[in-house]
């Protein structure tokens, strides 16, 4: 009746997990109560999980990530601690079984549920703004998208108390996956976690890619599409063409696990190489779907607060381009010591140090739109300082590891690690915190606070290069990755200075709470009455802060590069003006993609556990439900233009409140800029 | 793409004809083994991409003379180039590791 | 874009169902993919067949040859209920999506039959590499061939609940595409898998 479901399954012998179980259940039902005694679960249902507006979409997409950055990071310190203790001698708190699944989820939760959402809440947010359309091509199949998303959330977060998670490392290599070597459920919760969520981020590749193509304000061709925009289309077409490689690699070790195929096993003529071949096919073009956006962002955020024109904006976009294509004939650089043998392993060397050629010249382009500009060292300015940094130091380690020789000695070992962190947090992770707190006022209405967002960035960036620069230095002395006991007390030194720079991050992200209470606490001063708080270049600015729920009662005129700034220069964008409107075409709310998701969670779950009557009964429920959907022609409205009048209305008097204060502030100017007068 | 209804049954037919012959060749040849291996296999590898060629063209309505029908096609190209460098990749990596590799 | 809201919009110069069209051309990109992977494995484990059959064995070819002409001529039955679709009309659209589903269901008839012997002959997935993958890439396509009539069957019958409107005949032509790209599909299918297989 319950499969392999007992109450043996939840780990209340093990005290930590029990102690985690039971924060959790405080702090949500906190949460749930919260709401209801404010009754807002009807406003939650009707404004926020039915609705298919990308902004509200991205925006819970962020949350989702931001919470889940925090298990990551509890992962993480857990990690951290247990090494240390070895290497001074102890025993430690994790034993190995234990150890394993917190590398594994680690892994699983920082690249998928938080690294992924965040880049693509970003691009749902900003993207239609930044092309001037009202909403993505595909608003229903954008709200499944998120909801598919949590699915694999709720999966992965559910492990902890039913059962167990992977013990394999984040990609679940077979035999150890397989299932005579892993027979419980942690690699089944891995599986169904990814392939439900999997399926939602192949159709965001779908939906954005026709947006781009299909949604941009008619006179916008491509080549004066914002660099942001460019840099999304082909993480985009990255997704689209490298997620069905990572279904079927997933769905063939299922088949293996669920009715005794032979894809990887070790005997029948099973090919365990092949799963590692495949699963990095997918797995390179995922580190570009991650980075690439976050080029965009560098781009936005260099030439807003250089206050000059993005140098080279066409070999950016040329870049971009190579480096989509170029990530499909690379992938072979994860797993050179597997033993292809020298032509093999120098084609695809050759073609790694390849693709670090257009990357260095994004970062000359940057560093050339800062040389002379006027640059304000605001937060987001910092971050992109740090990432040019740090992120040149970790391409560089790549380029390093790309030689299969040296690759030899360092696959696997903390050297490896150390990099990918390098390139992440130093690439990704500062990128995707400049874009929060750069487009933040554009997302919520008021600005964030400064003097705690820079202190978030000192520690960030001091914790990051103590955390993980003694890791290159243990790598060459030959420690391995995922190792948790009787680890070498020579490491010991390196290692506490690793654990004490992860403190440090700590602090940061203590830093970067503080700043978002801080700065929710004191919206009413920094408010963003213009919509365009930096003096932005692009089109997400010419709206209001939040903008209204259509983006724009005239689709703005995308005819010149950075048309924005040139049309405030001229005059020609005025928003003070009253002008005609006409009804706007919006598509409606749905709850469908929740009732497909649920269905979905349902079925993972009966799977994992092999309740086969629930795992049948949820996937009928999930055809039923899509099925029942195609039936219903009530999906669009039009917005009246009495309504359109009022919001445009209200936007006129935030612009006159604005002037207002601006001839107040102009007495106490705020002096963050610096001028290359010498 | 689809929306040029206006080619009539013509296409269509033309497509079908040719589909059949190009499917009868290789079955033939494979089953009456009347030429060698590898000229088989020119024939049958031959004979697959053009029939994949007339379905795009006579069955989908494959053309570049709109700017749909452009983007279309280079998408179509751009994944074809991803799917042979997946299939022949693979082939190539698994080949040698089973060569280093296995027993 | 969708019925109810049949008046134009002056600002409203997005061609919906074109969108609709292109997005669902960019996903059978994506299943491109997916089938290509199912390919590359099929090939690296066609070899690892020692415990089992190999194709030679195990292959019929007048069986397949009699299911491909079932998918190429459902592929211009469906043409042709795409003209009449054009030509609005509406029963001659019926009647060749009738003819299609049957053209279509024979085919699944016969490959469930085929999968069947083979089980019940000890030649399952289960029995060796080449046997996993010839039924996961075979078991593949025939799932979508299957959803397809599914498909079909649910657009027949909004043909009569909601008549054909713009609406219905966007989706028709997304399943025009789908069906086509799946006898694409089975072209490598039959040349790789059975052809290549019976050498």
């Amino acid at each position: 009746m319950f499969g392999r479901l007992t109450l043996e399954s939840i780990p209340y012998h093990e005290p930590i997990i029990v102690v985690t179980l039971a924060v959790i259940a405080i702090v949500g039902l906190a949460v749930v109560a919260a709401i209801t005694k404010a009754g807002k679960w009807q406003y939650l249902w009707n404004e926020w999980f039915t609705s298919v507006d990308h902004k509200k979409l991205g925006f819970m997409y962020i949350a989702v990530a931001m919470v889940m950055l925090i298990r990551g990071f509890a992962d993480a310190v857990m990690m951290r601690s247990q090494q240390l203790l070895s290497a001074a001698g102890e025993s430690g708190y994790l034993p190995p079984h234990h150890y394993d699944q917190i590398f594994t989820a680690h892994g699983v939760i920082m690249i998928f549920f938080v690294a992924m959402p965040l880049v693509i809440g970003l691009m749902n947010i900003i993207v239609p703004l930044q092309i001037g359309a009202r909403d993505v091509a595909f608003p229903y199949l954008n709200n499944l998208s998120f909801w598919l998303f949590v699915v694999g959330v709720i999966l992965t977060n559910m492990s902890l108390g039913l059962g167990e998670f992977g013990r394999t490392g984040w990609l679940a290599y077979p035999p150890l996956s397989g299932i005579e070597a892993s027979p419980g459920v942690g690699v089944d919760y891995w599986i169904w976690a990814l392939q439900i969520s999997g399926v939602g981020t192949t159709l965001t590749g779908v939906n954005f890619f026709a947006t781009i193509l299909r949604m941009r304000t008619p006179s916008m061709p491509m080549m004066k599409m914002p660099v942001f925009t460019w840099a999304s289309l082909c993480a985009n077409i990255l997704i689209i063409i490298s997620f069905p490689i990572l279904t079927v690699t997933i769905a063939l070790l299922t088949l293996d696990r669920y009715i005794g195929t032979h894809f990887f096993t070790n005997d029948l003529g099973g090919n365990v190489m092949m799963y590692v071949n495949l699963i990095w096919a997918w797995g390179h073009p995922e580190v570009y779907i991650l980075i690439l956006p976050i080029f965009g962002v560098f781009s936005e955020v260099t030439a807003t607060f250089s206050r000059k024109k993005l140098f080279g904006y066409t070999s950016l976009v040329w870049a971009t381009i190579v480096i989509t294509i170029l990530a499909f004939v690379v992938w072979l650089h994860h797993f050179f010591t597997m033993g292809s043998g020298a032509n093999v392993n120098a084609f695809f060397g050759i073609a790694t140090m390849i693709i670090s050629i257009p990357t260095g010249v994004k970062i000359f382009n940057w560093l050339f739109t800062m040389y002379k500009g006027r640059i304000r060292f605001t937060t987001p300015m910092m971050w992109t300082v740090g990432f040019l940094i740090t992120f040149s130091v970790g391409g560089m380690t790549g380029v390093l590891m790309a030689v299969p020789g040296a690759d030899f000695v360092l696959h696997n070992s903390v050297f490896l690690i150390a990099h990918f962190h390098n390139v992440i947090i130093g690439g990704v992770v500062f990128g995707c915190f400049a874009a929060i707190t750069y487009w933040f006022p554009k997302a919520t209405g008021f600005t964030m606070n400064e003097t705690w967002g820079k202190r978030a960035f000192i520690c960030w960036i001091v914790g990051f290069l103590m955390a993980f620069l003694p890791l290159y230095a243990l790598g060459f002395m030959g420690m391995t990755r995922r190792l948790s006991q009787d680890l070498n007390p020579e490491y010991f030194p390196l290692l506490a200075v690793a654990a004490a720079g992860t403190a440090v991050i700590a602090l940061g992200v203590a830093c970067q709470f503080i700043q978002i209470y801080v700065s929710v606490r004191d919206r009413e001063q920094n408010r963003d009455l213009t919509g365009d708080p930096w003096g932005g270049r692009t089109f997400e600015w010419a709206t209001s802060s939040p903008p209204p729920f259509y983006n724009f009662a005239h689709l703005p005129k995308g005819d010149v590069l950075d048309g924005f700034w040139y049309q405030k220069q001229s005059g020609e964008f005025d928003p003070t003006k009253e002008v005609e409107y006409e009804r706007i075409h919006m598509p409606k709310n749905t709850p469908t993609g929740i009732y497909v998701s649920a269905w979905a969670l349902v079925f993972g779950f009966a799977m994992i556990w092999y309740i086969w009557w629930l795992a049948a009964a949820s996937f009928v429920g999930i055809i039923v439900t899509c099925i029942q959907h195609s039936y219903n022609d009530d999906v669009d409205y039009y917005v009246e233009v009495e309504e359109i009048k009022a919001i445009e209305a209200e936007r006129r008097a935030q612009l006159e409140e604005a002037k207002k204060n601006e001839v107040k502030d102009n007495e106490k100017k705020d002096d963050l800029e610096v001028t290359y007068a010498n | 793409m689809e929306q040029h209804l206006d080619t009539g049954a013509s296409d269509y037919v033309k497509g079908f004809i040719v589909s059949l012959i190009l499917t009868v060749i290789p079955f033939y040849c494979v089953w009456a083994q009347v030429l060698p291996d590898t000229a088989t296999y020119a024939v049958l590898f031959g004979c697959a991409i053009v029939q994949i060629f007339v379905h795009f063209k006579y069955f989908l309505h494959m053309e570049v003379k709109t700017s749909e029908g452009q983007w279309n096609v280079v998408s179509l190209m751009f994944t074809a180039i991803v799917v042979l460098i997946l299939i022949a990749g693979s082939i190539w990596i698994i080949y040698n590791m089973n060569v280093n590799m296995k027993l | 874009m969708q019925t109810n809201v049949a008046a134009h919009d002056h600002d409203h110069h997005h061609d919906s169902a074109g969108n609709k069209l292109f997005g669902f051309w960019v996903y059978l990109m994506s299943d491109c993919v997916l089938f290509a992977t199912l390919f590359a494995t099929y090939a690296v484990l066609e070899s690892g067949s020692i415990a089992g059959p190999t194709g030679k064995d195990i292959f019929e070819l007048p069986f397949v040859f009699v299911e491909t002409m079932l998918l190429l001529f459902s592929s211009i039955t469906f043409g042709f209920g795409m003209i009449a679709m054009k030509r609005k009309d509406v029963a001659g659209l019926k009647r060749w999506l009738k003819v299609t589903f049957l053209l279509g269901a024979g085919f699944i008839g016969m490959e469930v039959y085929e999968f069947h012997h083979l089980i019940v002959e000890g030649y399952g997935p289960q029995e060796s590499a080449f046997l996993s993958a010839f039924f996961t890439l075979v078991g593949t396509h025939g799932l979508h061939v299957t959803f397809g009539l599914i498909w079909l069957a649910v657009g027949y019958h909004q043909l009569s609940t909601k008549g054909l409107n713009d609406n219905m005949s966007m989706r028709f032509q997304c399943l025009s595409l789908f069906w086509h790209f799946l006898d694409i599909v089975w072209i490598c299918v039959f040349t790789i898998v059975y052809l290549l297989g019976v050498m």
